[in-house]
């Protein structure tokens, strides 16, 4: 590829990028003064609602492209249920047309790396390197391999399957599990926190449980919890395996994983090893490799840190960070819900930092997380978070937020609304 | 006759507005899109949850205050508004009455 052809693609998907703005603003008087350019890095919950808000938000007068590596988007909450055979993963996905009409400039691609000097990113192919005015890094997490030895190569990954990144994963485990014999261990193993939704773990426990209890009444999920105890929804999780899934759970907690014998289907744990007929290992997590690679990550090596008022990075100016790759502010899950409400805050910091306006002194999101039970059931934990103007950084309104009494299929309906709706609040 | 009683509503709610905002025009806005995720986009709803675009500003503060104090059944109202104080209240509710309810 020669640089006169990459100067070509450049200029050919900034002309998209303009025609895509003068589109979404065929309905305004007048064209909005052009504001610069943003770049979003990951289209998930974080990246497709930044870009949209960031649109919607400055009229129209800044331009923003969205680079993702997938073609569509699948939601990782409610995935746990195309385990269990409750939904398909064709209900959990999405794609990002409806974004460029609020003319955000879809790429399907993946960045090779961020020169924040030059404010400039570089693409692994397809495109040119194209300049930003600011940078929303939205990469969620990868997966520290090195924690494990005997997963750390493709083939192992290949058999041994996490399925925290819904998609390929999601569907090959249901099939593994499917093949399962009646009788047999599903292992499940998860690492301490922090890690992407806290809750997670344990609603695919239910779930899993769920899908045995009716089609495989002999098998049984054994737990490995590298964490001291049930770390969220602790009581409305445990009342739930006793009432419905008794007899099907074995769960264990401080089990870290300390390897995996993959040709041995084996769990190996500070004392311990663990054997299962299916083996679903959920490795630890930092923020996505291009977070590294852009020089933001700045917590234990793993999370980055950002000033909360804005999400822009403590240490690189002009990228803001925001979803699991964050180092979380106090009482902060990594969930789907909180990175669509930090989206919100990097939109509404870099059009008032953009345009020339105050950003905004005091604000404040929540957290609102469902967890399935059944294929019937739900229950929440919600949290507000608001700026504390002493302490710099967001915190839990105190008396405010709280669980569910007991799980419910009235919430069953609400955790399904609360999908739909987030799911069109990020993508159109 | 729709557009008086807005008004008036969001007129009626104005010096909590005022004292909530500040400085800051958007508040209203980026308070209202903390709701977005159960509610959708400006309160326009598609799944079960109540759309709050177009509502009258008044309608939308007695029935948070209510969810607040416990006089209204909620699965989870009754906690996420205890979050927010009168003047938040009041700017959020006056962001979802001024939008276009859905088609």
């Amino acid at each position: 590829m020669t640089r006169e052809f990459k100067r070509r693609d450049f200029i050919k998907f900034v002309g998209a990028g303009a025609a895509a703005t003068l589109a979404g603003c065929a309905t305004e008087t007048m064209a909005p003064k052009p504001a610069g350019r943003v770049f979003v890095i990951g289209g998930g919950f974080g990246g497709a609602t930044a870009a949209k808000y960031i649109r919607m938000w400055s009229g129209g007068a800044i331009q923003v492209f969205l680079v993702e590596r997938e073609q569509q988007f699948v939601s990782c909450p409610l995935s746990n249920l195309v385990l269990a055979g409750s939904r398909t993963i064709e209900q959990n996905t999405r794609g990002y047309g409806k974004l460029r009409d609020y003319g955000v400039t879809v790429l399907q691609g993946e960045v090779a790396a961020i020169d924040p000097q030059k404010r400039l990113v570089k693409f692994k192919a397809k495109y040119g390197d194209m300049s930003y005015d600011r940078l929303v890094l939205a990469p969620g997490i990868d997966f520290m391999y090195d924690q494990l030895p005997g997963l750390n190569n493709a083939e192992a990954q290949k058999q041994v399957l996490h399925a925290w990144k819904a998609g390929e994963q999601t569907v090959a485990l249901r099939k593994q599990l499917e093949a399962m014999p009646d009788g047999g261990v599903f292992l499940f193993s998860f690492p301490k926190m922090p890690y992407r939704c806290p809750p997670g773990p344990y609603e695919r426990v239910c779930q899993v449980a769920d899908y045995l209890k009716r089609a495989k009444p002999r098998s049984k999920i054994l737990v490995l919890d590298a964490n001291p105890d049930i770390v969220s929804k602790k009581g409305l999780f445990l009342a739930a395996w006793n009432d419905q899934y008794k007899g099907i759970i074995e769960y264990r907690p401080n089990q870290e994983a300390r390897d995996v014998d993959v040709r041995g289907r084996t769990v190996k744990t500070e004392f311990d090893s663990f054997k299962g007929d299916v083996l679903n290992v959920v490795p630890p997590q930092r923020a996505g490799a291009i977070a590294a690679q852009a020089g933001v990550v700045t917590a234990n090596n793993r999370w980055c840190e950002v000033n909360w008022l804005t999400t822009e990075s403590i240490k690189v100016p002009n990228i803001h960070v925001i979803g699991d790759a964050t180092q979380s502010a106090a009482g902060m899950p990594k969930s789907g819900s909180m990175a669509n409400q930090q989206a919100k805050i990097a939109a509404s910091a870099i059009v008032a930092l953009m345009t020339g306006q105050q950003v905004n002194q005091t604000p404040m999101i929540n957290n609102t997380c469902y967890s399935y039970t059944s294929a019937t059931e739900a229950m929440h934990v919600t949290s507000i978070h608001a700026w504390d103007p002493a302490k710099k950084t967001l915190l839990p309104v105190k008396g405010a937020g709280g669980v569910s009494p007991a799980r419910s299929t009235l919430e069953k309906q609400f955790a399904d609304g609360w999908a739909i709706n987030i799911w069109n609040d990020m993508l159109g | 006759m729709r557009t008086s009683a807005l008004l008036v509503a969001v007129l009626a709610g104005l010096p909590a507005i005022a004292a909530a905002q500040g400085s800051n025009p958007s508040l209203g806005r980026d308070l209202a899109a903390g709701c977005a995720h159960c509610h959708g986009t400006d309160g326009i709803s598609a799944g079960v949850t109540e759309s709050l675009a177009g509502r009258r500003a008044e309608q939308i503060v007695q029935t948070v205050k209510e969810f607040r104090e416990g006089k209204k059944p909620a699965t989870i109202m009754h906690q996420i508004s205890k979050g927010y104080t009168d003047a938040q209240i009041a700017a959020i509710a006056a962001y979802f009455a001024a939008q276009k309810p859905a088609k």
